[in-house]
Parts: structure tokens; C-alpha cells; sequence
């Protein structure tokens, strides 16, 4: 009786968990996820659908099968005991055969979307921001017209007198005309080359629409580089722990047009 | 194999109370001690994930009497964020260490390994106690966190440097309870240390006659691989524990570098990494989850054979899946660091083996599946567990081929989907064979039968409710929900409440419906019915002690002879369709 429940309830688990994935299969990555505004997100995108259909199958063969054999055999004690046709070797080189060939494919054709993000450097002429992250805000700098950041000094940090960064105008030219943001805005359309720097504990900055998430680590500058594609207000969120005031650290991504762009960097050097 | 070895008697009966219950050579009592330690910190865990689903849902409502237990992280009942994150430290702290690592491992192998191998004790039954006793001062220390002024713990069960290193300056939870909390750890090391090396003597040396390792149940080969993965991994986390208290207390460097101003303080130190700390630990961390799952499978596997009276169709290709995880396990902790910054490169050589580790998760899954075709399946509520073992066991499994990749990680990292995956594959489905492994093995353990049918409904109920709480982790996942957070204030978030809801819900729910569970366990334990001599008819030699529970020595001052391998079900013989380990009788034809 409890045998032929469980088989019931693993069957309608394995049905009811079948809705969202052949929704996200069939209906469009959109329907469980944020519209990409990358260039390089549909590959993660696609990567994502194709793994969804190989592990949904996977998935529901599994609990389908197991929900049915125990239908079958619970509380049965007539009859002969009978043994899988072949026993576990064609099982196992099944197994080998079919889940090694998918792990490779999958392995091999998801490492172009990694290497899309993490082995291309950003181009020469992409829009250089410097990000800063610290408990618990994210700051942004540009350049200015000198096209130069002025270096960063972290006992000069003063954020009573909005040195978020630590600059040394008095002694660093490069540094007077930096402009500081606590909102990252960026033309669209254009290639933007993210420098991450830690201000104190580990953070990380992930934006669901841009598909792009990368830790900030304290001691390593890294560098990170995408492209928007669409004009809008979008969250930029700390996914690593940080302190207290971890849920409540984020800032906005501000996607605009070239020239709006243009506009606003005019104004805030003025 | 060493049969002098097995004839060797350690110590005699104990006499008095203190050495019969508290500091007892015993490996049964040392086992029955790890299983009560574990239950009191899941019973602990448990409801800190309560206090935790309520406050995410109604960041404001005071939780009556919470107040009681810190006015300043819950002051009028109502958690701050910071108190927040230290539960959820607490939390994984307890269930990771001190359940997972304990319950499967330390608590069953202890009582059973030297039973099922034949022999009279663990090796060395001092280092045994000791083991126990450590863990137990570990857990202490650990508790004690919650009381330091400065508020326990906040940095993850992860402890990730800086945050963790640096002191009180990166805020509340980061002074004297973060400290406690790496001695805990530490002395946790050590504990688990003695206790591995303590089960591999026991395995190598101690077997009775006959008990070659060809023939070692299923169940005992687990604990002796994971007892060889614990060995490795601990051994690790140890000075890796050491070096972060150093960085506290000691001044020095380990994984702070220079320049970090953290609230308006210029950090002294200079030198160090943050990654060194993320690479020690999940150098550790990644062969832990191993720690927990593979005994989950040897119990169950065990247990599933026994139900379905017939051989598995191969048990030995399980021993082999298992040792094969046991190697990879070892060569992919990267995979927690793809976003860390460490080199790009380096993702895809931690992603592939991490990849391959699905070959022979799937060959024991089909294994199992393949087996219960044309079974006799006995259903009881050990045998349930098993089944719902699997289930989980699948559905934690096919996420993880998701977070293996790289490319998908970018999105995935850090959000519920990561949850859910570790909570079934590794949490639940591990919880699953202690619990198959209690109703399974209590008749021996107390002489008296746990309730089939209250176990049968704590089977069901937790069963659905486990997957209501789990499966919509994916579902926030995908729609990027970052875990660790509070409270969700993000635009993006708040349309996502009412899933939080559901999961509270469910979370409440299963965790009420373990009262069934620990009703059953308490009034089985003093009122149960008295248990047969050998309730499940099974086979392995801890069903061949004189009594239940076995007296001290295990046999009676006798010395099993194995004549057979462990799993002959599905034969004609004098005691029905099985054949007992150490009956010299010999099987006839298939009935």
C-alpha cells in the first residue's frame, strides 16, 4: 500500500517538475529568466536551454522509471525473482557511453561561451569604468578628458568628504578630473571594460540581464569586459557575502544612448 | 587480514556508570553518543532554518521569545540582518560538521563497522573515546558563540578571508565568535582525524575469519573509503583552520593582503591571499560532501538489497563508483571558485573532471533502478527512505550538471539554484540514510522495533514535504534570487516573495512532521515491541550477535567465521530465501 503511494507521489512529483522545465525548454529561456541586454548572454542562454533538456530528460526518466518499477514489485513475493536483461554491464557501459559523451559535448561547447567573457581581453578602444566595491556600496570612476585615472591611496579614503576612492589630487594630476559615480551608466552598444578593485572584504558584481558576474577580490585587481545592448535601469546586486549590510548593497546599471551618454559625462565633469 | 588481530580483547566489561555511558571504550556507546550529538544539533539547525524562512518572509515580525536568546541580534524579537547571517552560519556550521559528517559516518559506522567486520571493537578504543569526546568539546565551543558579546559568527559556513580574518573591524559577528568559531572547526579536525584513522586500522586489521575485503558488506566498504577521504581532507582544513586564527590573534598575513581600509582602518597586514584561504577550504570542502553522501549510499544500498531479496546486479560496481568519487573528488574543488578570480584557464580543467564524476553517479543510479526490477521489494520505512534516497539523490544530482559548467555558473553562482542542489543532493538525501539507517538498524541497537507505520508516515509527509521545499530553490535560482540575503529588497526580488512563501510554508511543515520521527525514536525506545532476533531476515554479521543490543565484546566471546558473501538473498536454504555470512550451511538452488 505505502509502496504504490510512493510510487504515485515520485510520479507526480517528477510530472509536476516536468511543467517549469519543458516551459523553459519549448516557451523560451524568457519565461524563467531576466531578457538578456548582452552580447555574449545568448550563449549562456543556449548553454543553459540545452543542459535543461539533457537533465530534465535525464531527470524525469529517472524518477519515472523508479516510480513504476517500485509500482511493479512492492509487496511482491510470488512468483521468481527475475534479473535486469543483461545484468549491470550494457547498464554501465550505458552509463559510460551516453553520460560521457554528453558531459564532453556539453563540457566542449559551453567552454566557448566561458572562453567569450574570460580569455578575450577587452579591445583596446573599449570604454574604460573602474569599480570599487566596499561594505556596503559600489562606487564607479571614469577617466575624464585626460583619459587617465589617478592612482588609488586606501589611507585617503574619506567617504565623509567623497573620496570613495582614496585620490590624491593635491600631488596626482591624473587624478583632479576623475569623475565618481554611484551609478554605473554606459553607452550602449559599446564595449566597456570593467576594472574591479576591493576596498576592504571580498564582494561581487552580478547584473541577471548583462549575465555577468565576477567576484571582487581584495589584493587582485581583475578586469572584466561586456557589451549592453539595450537602454534601460537594471540592478547590480553583491552576490559574496559581506557583512551585515550584504542584502541591502547594490546600485544601478544605466544603460543609454551614445549620446545621452555623452551628455552626462559633460555634466558631471562640469 | 589479520585473524591474531581479531582475538586481541581490548578491555574487559565495563563497571561502573561513568565508564559504562560517559567515557566508554565501547565503539556501540561511542556510536550511540555521535548519533544523540547529531540529533541535538539537527534538532538545532533545523529550527535556526525556521527562525530564518520566518524572518524572510516578514523581515519585521517579531518571533516571539527570540529576544530570549540575544536582545541585541533580535532585539524585541525582530532579527537584524547581521543576526540573520550568523543563524545561517550556524546553521550550515551545524549541519555540515556535526550532522552530515557525523550521523552517516561517525554514528553508524562506529556502532556497526566493527560488527559487520566481526571483530570485538574499533582498533584503538581510546582514540576512539577521545574522538567522540573532542568532537563533543568542538560542538561546545561552537555553541558557545551564541553568547560572546560581540555576536556569533556571520562569515558562512565558507569563512571566506578577508571578511573573516580581519577582526572587528568588518563589523558585528567578526570578534571573539568568529575566533570560536575556527577552534571549533579546528578541533573538529582533529576529532575527525582520529576518528578515520581509527575506522582504516579497524577495516585493515581487525576482520574475522574468513571476512575477506571481497567480502565486506556494502555499508562497511563506504565508511572504510570515506574514513581514506576524511584522512586526506581534514587533514587539510586543519592547518588551514590554525592559519585563519592566526590572522585573527596572531597578526599575521595568511589571507589579508596590503591596502585593505575596512570601516575607516588602514589594515596592518600585507603579504597574504584571499584565494589561499578559498582553495584550502574547498580543498577540504568539496571531498566533504563526499563525506556525507557516501555512507548515505552504502546504508542504502545495504538496506535496499536486504528489502528487495535479491543480490543487486552488481554491488561491487557500486564499491567501485564509490572509490572512483572518492579520486575525483579530490581534483575538483575549483569548481566552488570559477568567479574567484582565479585564472580563466583553470575553470575548464576543474570542470571536466567535475563533469565525470556524473559516470558513475549514473551507473550506481541505474544499478539501483536496474536492480529493483523484478524484485520482492519488502516495503518498510527503512526500505521507503532508500527509495526516496534515490529520488533525491537523481534530482540533486542532474542540478549539479548545471553549476559544473562554467559558462552556466556566471548566471547560476551564488543564487538558490545552488541551494537547492546541495540541500537534496547532499543535505536531504544524506539525512534520508540515517533515517533508513535508524529504522533499519534500531531493533539492534535497543532490542526493541520502531512503529512501521508512524515510520511510514514520516517517510511520506517528509518525502513531498522536502521536495516542496527544494524544487522551487531552482526556480529563484533561474530567475537570478541571490541566496544570502536577509531580506530582499531588489526590485527584481520582491515579485519573487510569494515562491518564499510557499517554501516557508513547506519548511515549517516538514520540520513539524519530524515530531513523528523523534516521538517514534523515544517511545520505541523504552515501549517499543521486543525485536526479533533478526527482524529483516537479513544476512550481514550484525544480525549474528547473541543478543540486541550485543553485549559488550559484540559476540559473546565467540569469533564469527564468514563463509559467505555478504548479500545471498534469493536462495533456498534452511532459515527461508537468505543465507547468514557466518552460516557454514550452503545455499541451495534458487527457490
Amino acid at each position: 500500500m505505502s509502496g504504490k503511494l510512493f510510487a504515485v507521489v515520485v510520479i507526480v512529483i517528477a510530472l509536476a517538475s516536468a511543467v517549469p522545465i519543458i516551459n523553459h525548454t519549448f516557451m523560451g529561456a524568457n519565461v524563467s529568466m531576466p531578457e538578456d541586454i548582452s552580447t555574449h548572454g545568448y550563449e549562456i542562454d543556449k548553454q543553459i536551454d540545452e543542459t535543461m533538456i539533457e537533465a530534465g530528460l535525464s531527470f524525469l526518466a529517472a524518477q519515472l522509471v523508479l516510480g513504476f518499477f517500485v509500482w511493479k514489485t512492492a509487496g511482491k513475493k510470488d512468483g521468481p525473482l527475475k534479473n535486469f536483461p543483461g545484468g549491470a554491464k550494457y547498464l554501465v557501459v550505458a552509463a559510460v557511453l551516453l553520460v560521457g559523451a554528453e558531459a564532453i559535448a556539453l563540457g566542449a561547447i559551453g567552454s566557448k561561451a566561458w572562453a567569450k567573457v574570460y580569455f578575450q581581453p577587452a579591445s583596446a578602444d573599449a570604454l574604460q569604468i573602474q569599480a570599487q566595491a566596499g561594505q556596503f556600496a559600489f562606487y564607479f570612476r571614469y577617466a575624464g578628458p585626460d583619459g587617465k585615472f589617478g592612482g588609488i591611496h586606501p589611507e585617503k579614503i574619506d567617504e565623509g568628504n567623497s573620496n570613495f576612492f582614496g585620490l590624491d589630487p593635491e600631488n596626482d594630476i591624473p587624478a583632479r578630473d576623475d569623475i565618481t559615480s554611484g551609478e554605473l551608466v554606459i553607452p550602449a552598444n559599446k564595449e566597456i571594460h570593467l576594472m574591479m578593485h576591493a576596498k576592504d572584504v571580498g564582494h561581487s558584481f552580478y547584473v541577471r540581464e548583462l549575465r555577468i558576474q565576477q567576484d571582487f577580490v581584495p589584493g587582485l585587481d581583475l578586469s572584466l569586459h561586456f557589451t549592453a545592448t539595450k537602454v534601460g535601469k537594471y540592478e547590480i546586486v553583491c552576490t559574496q557575502l559581506c557583512g551585515l549590510g550584504h542584502y541591502n548593497m547594490k546600485a544601478y546599471l544605466n544603460v543609454m544612448a551614445q549620446d545621452d551618454f555623452d551628455k552626462w559625462l559633460k555634466a558631471q565633469s562640469n | 587480514m589479520s585473524e591474531a588481530g581479531a582475538h586481541v580483547v581490548h578491555h574487559g566489561p565495563p563497571t561502573t556508570f561513568i565508564r559504562k555511558h560517559v567515557f566508554s571504550l565501547d565503539h556501540k556507546v561511542i556510536g550511540k553518543q555521535y548519533y544523540a550529538l547529531a540529533l541535538v544539533a539537527v534538532l538545532t539547525g533545523m529550527m535556526l532554518s525556521w527562525l530564518m524562512r520566518i524572518h524572510l518572509i516578514a523581515p519585521n515580525w517579531p518571533i516571539p521569545g527570540l529576544q530570549w536568546l540575544s536582545k541585541v541580534g533580535a532585539p524585541g524579537g525582530v532579527m537584524t540582518p547581521e543576526y540573520y547571517l550568523s543563524l545561517m552560519t550556524m546553521h550550515g556550521t551545524l549541519m555540515v560538521f556535526f550532522v552530515l559528517t557525523n550521523a552517516p559516518f561517525a554514528a553508524f559506522g562506529n556502532y556497526f563497522l566493527p560488527i559487520q567486520i566481526g571483530a570485538e571493537d574499533m582498533a584503538f578504543p581510546k582514540f576512539n573515546m577521545m574522538s567522540f569526546w573532542t568532537t563533543f568539546i568542538a560542538f561546545c565551543i561552537l555553541v558557545s558563540a551564541f553568547f560572546v558579546s560581540d555576536g556569533p559568527p556571520l562569515a558562512g559556513w565558507t569563512a571566506y578571508a578577508p571578511l573573516s580574518a580581519v577582526g572587528k573591524d568588518a563589523g558585528p559577528g567578526e570578534g571573539l565568535g568568529q575566533t570560536l568559531w575556527g577552534l571549533s572547526i579546528f578541533v573538529f579536525c582533529i576529532a575527525s582525524l582520529l576518528g578515520a584513522l581509527n575506522f582504516i586500522a579497524t577495516t585493515l586489521d581487525l576482520r574475522t575469519k574468513g571476512m575477506t575485503l571481497a567480502r565486506m558488506p556494502i555499508v562497511s566498504w563506504a565508511w572504510f573509503i570515506t574514513s581514506c577521504i576524511s584522512l586526506l581532507a581534514f587533514a587539510v582544513l586543519l592547518p588551514a583552520c590554525l592559519l585563519l586564527i592566526l590572522d585573527r590573534v596572531g597578526g599575521t598575513s595568511f589571507f589579508i593582503p596590503s591596502g585593505l581600509n575596512v570601516s575607516d582602518h588602514l589594515q596592518p597586514h600585507q603579504g597574504g591571499s584571499p584565494l589561499l584561504w578559498q582553495h584550502l577550504f574547498w580543498f577540504f570542502g568539496h571531498p566533504e560532501v563526499y563525506i556525507a553522501i557516501l555512507p548515505a549510499i552504502g546504508i542504502v544500498s545495504h538496506i535496499l538489497i536486504n528489502s528487495m531479496r535479491k543480490p543487486m546486479l552488481s554491488h561491487k560496481t557500486i564499491i567501485y563508483c564509490m572509490m572512483g568519487i572518492g579520486f575525483l573528488s579530490y581534483m575538483v574543488w575549483g569548481h566552488h571558485m570559477f568567479l574567484s578570480g582565479m585564472n580563466p584557464f583553470s575553470a575548464l580543467v576543474f570542470s571536466f573532471p567535475t563533469l565525470m564524476i556524473t559516470i558513475p553517479a549514473t551507473i550506481m543510479t541505474l544499478i539501483w533502478l536496474g536492480s529493483l526490477y523484478g524484485s520482492h521489494l519488502r516495503i518498510t520505512a527503512a526500505s521507503l527512505f532508500c527509495l526516496g534516497f534515490i529520488s533525491m539523490f537523481v534530482s540533486g544530482g542532474v542540478s549539479g550538471f548545471f553549476l559544473a559548467q562554467p559558462s552556466i555558473d556566471i548566471y547560476l553562482h551564488a543564487t538558490y539554484f545552488v541551494v537547492g542542489h546541495f540541500h537534496m543532493v547532499m543535505g536531504v538525501a544524506a539525512i534520508f540514510g540515517v533515517f533508513a539507517g535508524t529504522y533499519f538498524w534500531f531493533p539492534k541497537m535497543t532490542g526493541r522495533m520502531m512503529s512501521e507505520p508512524l515510520g511510514k508516515l514520516h517517510f511520506i509527509l517528509t518525502f513531498i514535504g522536502t521536495y516542496c521545499i527544494f524544487m522551487p530553490f531552482h526556480y529563484l535560482g533561474l530567475a537570478g534570487n541571490v541566496r544570502r540575503y536577509s531580506a530582499f529588497t531588489d526590485d527584481f526580488l520582491i515579485p519573487l516573495l510569494p515562491v518564499h512563501k510557499f517554501i516557508t510554508y513547506a519548511a515549517l511543515f516538514t520540520g513539524a512532521v519530524q515530531l513523528i520521527f523523534l516521538f517514534n525514536l523515544i517511545y520505541s525506545h523504552f515501549k517499543g515491541a521486543i525485536a526479533p532476533e533478526n527482524p529483516w531476515e537479513a544476512t550481514s554479521l550484525e544480525w549474528s550477535t547473541p543478543s540486541s543490543p550485543p553485549p559488550f565484546d559484540n559476540f559473546g566471546g565467540v569469533h564469527p567465521v564468514v563463509y559467505h558473501d555478504p548479500y545471498q538473498y534469493g536462495v533456498k536454504s534452511s532459515t527461508g530465501d537468505y543465507l547468514m555470512q557466518a552460516s557454514p550451511e550452503r545455499a541451495g538452488e534458487t527457490p
